[in-house]
């Protein structure tokens, strides 16, 4: 796609430290500690690039977007066109065709489910998803299965190493029609193998769906390479606006799938009776979208390759595993997911600290952190917890922040000792 | 360590959530109830023994933070030798002062909670134990009490 080529990397080592000046929130105490903000697994900040985008959208280009004839409807739909054709080179999609821009993952997970779920799964058919899934890769399957007689299977998590059990994939992949899985586990940090997996549902005749909602922004996510038909993943997560996200899905499963919302914008001609809708991408999208999210979302892609996505996912993995090491030296601290090719997070349990009381008095110093079930209920279920304290670590972390973390780790446990 | 937060975590909660009195269950009891946290995943149940109208004993079992276990061990220790309307009537006001912050009347050791009403997020945590005794004294306790209303879909 000319013109719309990511930028070039510069070939030195990132200068972190001044990529972190590019957020201005991070620059602030919270009760009299600089803030140290360790949620990014939730939602990420957002740099100056991608505020200043949004600014300049609303002061000078807002209108609403398709059919316009006067100049500013031209220049919104021209942005909110260029933001598709951008995510179609940032996640490598064959067209922006492939692109439905949604208010994030949970929505694209749900239009798969709806539209394409309950043409094409029936009564008896297998949906095979992971026991890692956050509850917005888990429940709309079960609302399908419930709608539509199909019967949801798991594939298992091994213990507190987090990792999937695929001894009997091939053995599990008989008699399913989907397979949906996370591509990095939110609360276990673990980097699963989505590319081998979906080559071997594909040879199943398996249709596939990857939540790329922790990886879009920490590491390259190709869905030619991970061979996958459909792929969400949410702008929020990886430096760009809240509410927004996209989809992807092969275009020739596109065609086949019906719209998921009908209204202004999918329809080519409407009749009192009936209605004809467009193809590709802009079936999915009835209504005036998010054309400021589109915007922001850009700017957000052209910044994460700025800095590389390769590099960034090096560094992820330096802090995931320094945290790790770090904290495994707390005595009695339970630590999980894998020690190593682990994702930039991770979730732990301190003997006799509950994880409310924990986090809350992490805030105390300035040290955002989750403690939760962090949309993984029938996981702790298993793991045998209630919920755990989360540490989840962005490009703008460094390792000394990771060591205030455990300094005030051992002060909440002496606060909290006999 | 953490000043700012000695008026949620008094010495006397902290010594009730690292040494909970009455946590056990309890044989004879004549009153059970559950009470659950499905955002936090607490989950407490509390077991009561009364003769007439007066509770005589007061035990509770279960998991939960610093301050919902610190709750149901203060509330077993304090309902033992009253009757289900002053137990009623202690309900109403803890649950005053962990909302508004306001004391209405006395209510012993439990006035350690009246810094509760600043941390928004933790007044479930200290008023779930409270939940759980009213339901069982209504005679309510055949679902567990939950701080989340439940609406479970048919084959959901």
């Amino acid at each position: 796609m000319p013109g719309f080529a990511p930028a070039p990397q510069s070939p030195a080592s990132p200068d972190w430290a001044a990529i972190r000046q590019d957020f201005p929130i991070l620059n602030q105490q919270i009760h009299g500690h600089p803030l140290v903000y360790l949620d990014n697994a939730a939602t990420s900040q957002k740099p100056r690039s991608v505020l200043d985008a949004l600014r300049k959208y609303y002061e000078f280009d807002n209108a609403n977007v398709h059919r316009g004839i006067h100049e500013l409807s031209n220049r919104a739909t021209a942005a909110y066109e260029a933001a598709r054709t951008r995510a179609a080179v940032f996640f490598n999609a064959r067209t922006p065709d492939e692109i439905i821009f949604t208010r994030g993952t949970t929505e694209g997970v749900n239009l798969v489910a709806r539209s394409w779920g309950e043409k094409f799964i029936g009564k008896g058919d297998g949906i095979l998803i992971t026991e890692m899934e956050h509850h917005s890769n888990l429940v709309p399957w079960q609302m399908l299965a419930a709608k539509t007689g199909a019967r949801l299977h798991f594939l298992p998590v091994q213990g507190d190493g987090g990792l999937l059990d695929l001894s009997r994939l091939e053995e599990q992949l008989s008699g399913v029609k989907l397979l949906a899985l996370t591509h990095i586990s939110n609360s276990l940090g673990t980097v699963n193998p989505v590319a081998e997996i979906c080559a071997l549902a594909r040879k199943h005749g398996v249709t596939t769906l990857v939540d790329a909602a922790q990886s879009a922004g920490h590491r390259p996510v190709d869905v030619q390479e991970i061979g996958c038909d459909f792929l969400v993943a949410s702008s929020h997560k990886m430096c760009g606006p809240t509410g927004f996200g996209m989809l992807y899905g092969r275009g020739e499963i596109l065609e086949q799938t019906p719209p998921f919302h009908g209204g202004g914008e999918m329809i080519v001609t409407v009749s009192y009776e009936s209605s004809t809708w467009k193809s590709g991408a802009h079936k999915f999208e009835a209504g005036t979208p998010d054309m400021s999210g589109a915007v922001g979302f850009h700017a957000a892609m052209d910044y994460l390759d700025q800095i590389g996505r390769e590099r960034i996912a090096r560094h992820d993995q330096q802090l995931g595993e320094y945290a790790y090491e770090q904290l495994s030296g707390l005595s009695g601290i339970r630590l999980f997911g894998p020690a190593l090719g682990r994702a930039g997070l991770v979730s732990f349990l301190l003997p006799d600290v509950h994880a409310h009381d924990l986090v809350m008095l992490a805030d105390q110093r300035g040290v955002a952190l989750r403690g939760g079930h962090h949309c993984n209920q029938p996981l702790m279920h298993k793991l045998g917890v209630e919920s755990t304290a989360r540490a989840s670590f962005y490009f703008y972390n460094t390792t000394s922040e990771i060591d205030t973390l455990v300094e005030v780790l051992k002060d909440i446990r002496k606060f909290f000792a006999d | 360590m953490f000043d700012e937060l000695s008026d949620l975590y008094q010495q006397v909660i902290l010594d009730h959530c690292k040494k909970p009195r009455n946590f056990h269950e309890l044989p004879g009891a004549t009153v059970f109830a559950q009470g659950h946290n499905p955002l936090c995943g607490d989950q407490l149940k509390l077991y009561l023994r009364l003769e007439g109208d007066v509770i005589q004993e007061a035990s509770f079992v279960g998991s939960g933070c610093c301050i919902s276990k610190a709750s149901a061990s203060l509330l077993t220790d304090s309902v033992k030798g009253h009757t289900r309307a002053e137990v009623q009537a202690m309900f109403d006001k803890v649950h005053e002062l962990v909302t508004t912050g306001k004391l209405n009347g006395d209510v012993g050791k439990l006035a350690v909670f009246a810094g509760v009403y600043r941390f928004p997020a933790r007044v479930k945590c200290a008023i779930l134990a409270w939940h759980a005794l009213t339901a069982a004294l209504k005679g309510e306790a055949a679902q567990p009490v939950s701080t989340e209303t439940d609406n479970p879909q048919p084959g959901a």
